[in-house]
């Protein structure tokens, strides 16, 4: 029987919720016997060759790109978590709302004092931010919420293996509480 | 036909697009310059305007998971001069020091253990989807194992130190908020030992890696640049604090011992309308001629020595290979990172046996000021923050250059190396995405990095006529 496949990935976020996915250590040994890792989890929406059964997101939606991320691994992903802060709520990247785009634009790019010649970032090559940043529910269904920054490395490693086997994750205070 | 071509090799995916990389070739056919474009951009020095002082270490780690350690250090350090703290406790600063080391060692660990490694075990042209800590674990499970254990080691450090492995809230502003305790020491010291160990064994493992393939790794995406680290005030390797030094491409001093509030007056950014990333440079050189490279390369070349005994000895020979010069190669980033980590290995025991550690004097303050400037050796590299603060408590002004920022340059002109050395004609060939992904990987861009740790490094790759004609497509699963 084959076994079941993950995908990961990452949005607006600082890759901690992936670090600490690695905080399980010695488990990953177990983990890799239990799943499949996607060959290439974040990886163009045509390359998603199949059904994937279960879908980490790291980090808000705060580009027009995002959005295409979370579209796409809702169409392949059997189970949908938002895992970490920033998916959640948008996280510490979602204070920019506080502002317009253009005032960290030009915070960053114009009136920083190390600044030479500045110039705001408009190649078509890069792309588009979105006014705002959003969290993930908010444009596509999620099925469950890990939370933390980073969510603990054990809470994690309980809600897959309980998915894995079927069953419902019921995680104790202390797995998800915050610091 | 006359004309320009581009090619556009996007390492992280396109949909995902935290990196993307463009080769442009002259008319005739020739690689003209190579751009890494980045595409995220989060605002950090706008919206933590306005927050409390004593938020932002708490706040700014978040710019990175894989190392939240340094900006909450170099956060700390620069609030301790807002709030008077010139001299530290000593129970603080081998905190702060100790929780460094931890970080350094996880980090440097990841980055080889889990990523280089298996270029150099499974070959650079193995399969994409084996060469991973994956791959690693299948190939050679003792190696993955002690990779596992090593990294694990320094996150536990971090634990102890900060509180928390990822995003942990040990360092304030004028000290620390725990000391080490007899039982957390005694469990770090237990283990001590083997992590001196098996770093002395990365070492080993990458100088004969280097020199059985010596022709192909020397000159891969090489060139030769000017240096920027910190060095202590005599001279030695240091990663906390200390001042400024910069070198050409000869060895030769541009600035030194350099006091990190006047970082302004010799480094400044320019920036691109094609990437949300900076390019810092050394001010009096000028944008064209200043830009530099900074991390383990830049730190092992610039400092005099190294004051723990077995990284010295490595150091020295290390040194050797450049004949009385810095080295340039690209891949000898890795050489350098492993001796960085055996010296944290040796620092921290050195550490764990200092009883100031469980010290209970943990914070100081002095006489409140306006502004604070910090800079600190991330493992990537120089990291500089720099803060106004107003009377009511509030950032007024925040300044960030990021360790990776300062890699920017170099990054777009070991992509264009590789591309002159790898291109053929119009083809995007296999060897190319393997080069061009081993090269970014020898600074460790963030995103790409972290990537890589769980998955693989995916490329797509397309050529364009200078009309934005797709003439040739290759995207690697």
């Amino acid at each position: 029987m084959a076994k079941p496949k993950v995908a990961t990935t990452h949005m607006t976020g600082c890759f901690g919720c992936h670090m600490s996915v690695l905080d399980i250590d010695e488990r990953i040994l177990d983990l890799i016997e239990l799943v499949d890792f996607d060959k290439s989890p974040i990886d163009d929406i045509k390359k998603f060759t199949g059904p994937v059964d279960i879908g980490l997101i790291e980090g808000g939606c705060s580009t027009q790109e995002n959005v295409e991320v979370l579209r796409s691994f809702r169409k392949h992903c059997k189970i949908l978590i938002a895992m970490g802060e920033c998916a959640l709520t948008g996280g510490i990247p979602h204070l920019r709302n506080t502002v317009s785009l253009k005032e960290c634009m030009e915070e960053a790019y114009l009136n920083g004092p190390s600044v030479v010649d500045g110039v705001i970032p408009n190649d078509p090559d890069i792309p588009l931010l979105l006014d705002k940043v959003y969290p993930v529910h908010e444009v596509v269904k999620i099925d469950y919420f890990l939370p933390g920054c980073p969510p603990r490395a054990d809470a994690i490693w309980a809600a897959l293996t309980a998915l894995l086997s079927g069953k419902e994750p019921e995680l104790p205070y202390e797995l998800i509480k915050y610091d | 036909m006359n004309e320009g071509k581009k090619i556009v090799i996007n390492p992280v995916t396109r949909i995902e697009g935290h990196a993307k990389v463009t080769i442009r070739m002259d008319d005739k056919g020739k690689v003209d310059k190579a751009r890494m474009h980045i595409v995220e951009f989060r605002g950090f020095e706008r919206f933590v305007r306005g927050r409390l002082y004593w938020e932002a270490p708490v706040i700014v780690q978040r710019l990175c998971g894989i190392c939240p350690v340094s900006h909450l250090l170099c956060a700390a350090k620069a609030m301790d001069v807002i709030v008077g703290a010139d001299k530290l406790t000593p129970t603080a600063e081998k905190m702060r020091r100790l929780l460094h080391f931890g970080q350094t060692y996880q980090s440097h660990s990841l980055h080889f253990f889990h990523l280089s490694a298996p270029d150099l075990l499974l070959g650079f042209d193995a399969d994409p989807a084996i060469r991973n800590v994956i791959g690693l674990i299948h190939a050679n499970k003792d190696l993955a194992v002690q990779a596992v254990m090593m990294r694990k080691y320094g996150q536990e450090v971090i634990k102890a130190t900060a509180g928390k492995k990822i995003h942990g809230n040990g360092a304030v502003p004028g000290g620390v908020n725990k000391n080490l305790s007899i039982e957390e020491r005694d469990a770090l010291l237990k283990d001590i030992d083997q992590m001196i160990e098996w770093a002395q064994g990365g070492v080993d493992l990458y100088k004969k890696a280097y020199r059985d393939d010596y022709d192909r790794l020397s000159k891969l995406g090489s060139f030769e640049s000017n240096f920027v680290s910190l060095v202590r005030e005599d001279g030695a390797l240091e990663l906390y604090d200390g001042k400024l030094r910069a070198k050409d491409p000869d060895g030769k001093p541009i600035f030194d011992m350099v006091e990190p509030k006047d970082y302004l007056t010799y480094i400044r950014e320019g920036v691109r309308n094609w990437s949300y990333m900076k390019f810092p440079f050394i001010y009096s050189l000028g944008q064209e001629k200043g830009w530099y490279r900074v991390g383990p390369l830049a730190r092992v070349n610039n400092c005099d020595f190294i004051d723990s005994p077995l990284a010295e000895k490595e150091r020295q020979e290390f040194m050797e290979m450049g004949g009385g010069r810095p080295v340039h190669a690209t891949m000898a980033y890795h050489w350098a990172r492993l001796i960085e980590t055996l010296h944290s290995a040796e620092k921290m025991k050195e550490l764990l046996n200092d009883p100031d550690l469980q010290g209970e004097d943990l914070v100081v303050t002095g006489k409140r000021r306006n502004e604070g400037i910090a800079i600190l050796e991330a493992p990537r590299g120089t990291l500089f923050h720099h803060y106004q603060v107003g009377d009511d408590d509030r950032v007024t002004m925040a300044n960030l250059i990021v360790s990776t920022t300062s890699n920017n340059q170099p990054m777009n002109e070991s992509v264009r190396v590789v591309a002159e050395q790898y291109l053929e004609g119009n083809e995007i060939t296999e060897p190319l995405l393997n080069h061009v992904e081993v090269a970014i990987r020898a600074y460790d861009p963030c995103l790409s990095c972290a990537t890589h740790a769980i998955g693989l490094m995916p490329l797509d790759v397309t050529l364009e006529d200078a009309s934005g004609e797709v003439i040739d497509r290759k995207v690697r699963d």
